[in-house]
């Protein structure tokens, strides 16, 4: 029973989140389980209502009735925290986890300063007294590039732009140090401009923090930049897994090959985008076997009745009967 | 902001004139003042001297001058049933029904408040489903039934509260208070609970929708993934914001609790101006008349500037200009 190495930060084993309905019991999210270590940037990609946001909001304990976790775990460091009780699991709310939303521009309180929002967090989180809470606001205006924050601190949000806002979402998000970071589509209202430039940012400090980040998005171009890993989901389930430039450059999966195929590359002599035919199942209506088997070309018999796990393929790992050992071996007959 | 001040100012003013042209109308075409004021004997001679005397022979425009002129002094000329001076009846009466505006007024919004965040964050609890079930019967039951049947309870069948009138007054210089007696407090009571019913119930509906809004931000959504308590997201954070609509509505329901005082204070005996306004409207007592549309039109008027400036109180977007915006 000797387990050298340390559990990883967070750990999702077998995630399974219901909506229970007037007409049944809609499953969300589908036995997904990841790994994030220490420091790693995980990129989550996937078409609108594939799950991604959902499973950021599971893990800092923000689902929105009626949706509930149903089964698997969430471990932070080993424990499970998606039990606890919610006085407990505000403590680890901004504190051990943060999250950082869509829009800046509707993130922040509208009534009270951005110096109030900041010191409030601060206060909630870490034993400081009122000026020293103050200073360490300043402080981190000052370290997500707020010019003159020493007099910023005290505007409200209005008087800040849309990428000055998103800036001082960030620096509320790291007041207490967390350990981890979901940003659920941190730049997607953002001007292409400004997008660099935050996402620049949150590289940077989660560098320099050693501040583990899940980024959602559906902008693939963010992902190659700034993650280490990519995770690609399909209609509540992980499509495939693996470190980010095996899933760009040499995709496995059929699904996530059309999205990348879906990506126009500059000064590539390409007459037509592919495309993938259909759209994704409603949750509703989920085929039997391979939730991607309606449209995937390379479907066969197996793909409409078994649901295949994630299997080894390259240097990533799909949810694909493809990468099975018989049927590769049917292949190379 | 001061133009804003100027401006609304302005606006006021047009509104009183407008609304001084209206009670002015009413002399000249609710019957002639003077078979209201002369006996049946009086002769024609004596009528055309009253006539002239009053400057009801002047040409309109001057009359209407006079009126405002006058008006504007709190001058509203005689009654015709009492032959005293208008403004001096008003004021007798004015401190009853402020009083009963006041209390029921402060109650509505403290109780309303106070049951419209309770059951926008027990949204599903049973107290808040009872809340709501009753709210709709105060909504919808006529003020003058829910009075006539507090009066059968209380007064009638208990006998633990009196069924009219103000009971003991204390006089404060020209203001008379029943808040210092023990029978003008319960006197209180009731008028109070039937005046208020109506806009208590409206403003916790109003502030429960706003709050369940508010909720559902993305502010406060982002307040929760920050890990503060929840008294600090649902009052610090939440309540904040629902209060704009909830002083606008609340301005203009205070207007109407005075204004409508009439019913309440009709069923109750209450003796304020919503009483003596009645009273007036069945003797045909035109000045009365005029000078208490005025005066409404003039609470209006005041609540709505107050309101105005609450605004800037409250939210920061209007008060701050904008400066420093861009990068």
């Amino acid at each position: 029973m000797s387990d050298p190495t340390p559990p990883p930060l967070l750990s999702v084993r077998n995630l399974r989140i219901e909506f229970p309905t007037r007409r049944g019991t809609l499953v969300a999210i589908d036995d997904v389980s990841f790994d994030i270590a220490r420091g790693e940037v995980l990129g989550v990609v996937g078409e609108s209502g594939a799950g991604k946001s959902l499973t950021g909001a599971a893990i800092i304990g923000l689902l929105e009735p009626p949706g509930r976790i149903a089964a698997g775990e969430i471990l932070l460091h080993g424990d499970p925290i998606h039990r606890l009780r919610p006085d407990q699991m505000r403590h680890i709310r901004g504190r051990r986890i943060a999250m950082i939303f869509q829009d800046p521009l509707t993130s922040l309180n509208p009534l009270l300063t951005i110096g109030q929002q900041l010191g409030e967090t601060i206060l909630t989180h870490l034993d400081v007294d009122e000026d020293g809470a103050r200073k360490r606001a300043i402080a981190l205006l000052d370290e997500v590039g707020i010019p003159a924050p020493a007099e910023r601190i005290d505007h409200y949000p209005h008087q800040f732009s849309g990428g000055m806002r998103q800036r001082v979402v960030i620096a509320l998000a790291l007041c207490a140090q967390p350990e981890l970071i979901i940003a659920d589509e941190p730049t997607t209202a953002l001007d292409v401009s400004v997008q660099a430039q935050i996402i620049t940012l949150l590289k940077r400090l989660c560098r320099e923090h050693d501040t583990a980040v899940m980024l959602v998005t559906h902008d693939m171009g963010v992902i190659a930049e700034t993650a280490d890993r990519v995770a690609v989901m399909y209609a509540g389930r992980l499509a495939e897994i693996g470190p980010v430039r095996a899933v760009v450059q040499t995709p496995h999966h059929p699904y996530t090959r059309g999205l990348m195929g879906s990506i126009p590359v500059l000064g590539a002599d390409i007459r037509r985008l592919v495309q993938i035919d259909g759209a994704m199942p409603r949750l509703n209506a989920i085929p039997p076997g391979c939730a991607f088997n309606p449209r995937c070309g390379a479907v066969f018999e197996r793909c409409r009745s078994d649901r295949p796990d994630l299997l080894p393929a390259g240097a990533t790992r799909a949810a694909c009967w493809l990468f099975d050992a018989g049927h590769a071996s049917e292949q190379t007959r | 902001m001061l133009a804003f001040i100027i401006r609304r100012l302005l606006q006021s003013v047009l509104v009183m004139l407008t609304v001084a042209l209206v009670a002015f109308g009413l002399f000249r075409y609710i019957g002639d003042p003077i078979n209201n004021m002369v006996g049946q004997e009086a002769t024609l001679v004596e009528r055309e001297q009253l006539r002239a005397q009053l400057g009801l022979n002047d040409p309109v425009p001057v009359q209407f001058a006079r009126f405002v002129a006058n008006a504007a002094q709190g001058q509203f000329g005689m009654s015709y049933r009492m032959a005293r001076p208008v403004a001096d009846v008003i004021f007798e009466r004015l401190p009853a029904t402020l009083e009963l505006a006041l209390i029921s007024g402060i109650g509505a919004l403290v109780v309303g408040i106070a049951l419209g965040v309770y059951t926008a964050l027990r949204r599903d609890g049973w107290l808040s489903q009872i809340i709501m079930s009753l709210s709709l019967i105060g909504v919808s039951l006529p003020t003058f039934l829910i009075g006539i049947l507090l009066i059968y309870v209380f007064a009638v069948q208990l006998q633990v509260l009196p069924a009219f009138g103000r009971g003991e007054v204390v006089r404060l210089g020209w203001w008379s208070t029943g808040l210092l007696t023990e029978s003008g407090l319960k006197s209180l009571i009731m008028p109070a609970i039937t005046l208020g019913l109506y806009q208590l119930t409206l403003i916790m509906r109003l502030v429960r929708a706003e709050m369940l809004e508010v909720l559902r931000t993305d502010y406060i959504k982002f307040a929760r993934a920050r890990g503060l308590s929840d008294r600090s997201v649902h009052f610090r954070h939440a309540l904040k914001n629902t209060l704009l609509p909830v002083i606008t509505i609340t301005g203009l329901q205070i207007g109407s609790i005075i204004a409508f005082a009439i019913i309440t204070e009709t069923v109750f005996q209450w003796p304020g101006v919503g009483l003596l306004f009645i009273t007036a409207v069945q003797f045909v007592d035109v000045p009365v008349m005029a000078a208490y549309l005025v005066l409404i039109a003039l609470i209006f008027v005041v609540i709505n500037l107050i309101v105005d400036l609450l605004y800037f109180a409250v939210d920061p977007r209007l008060r701050v200009k904008r400066s420093g915006r861009g990068s």
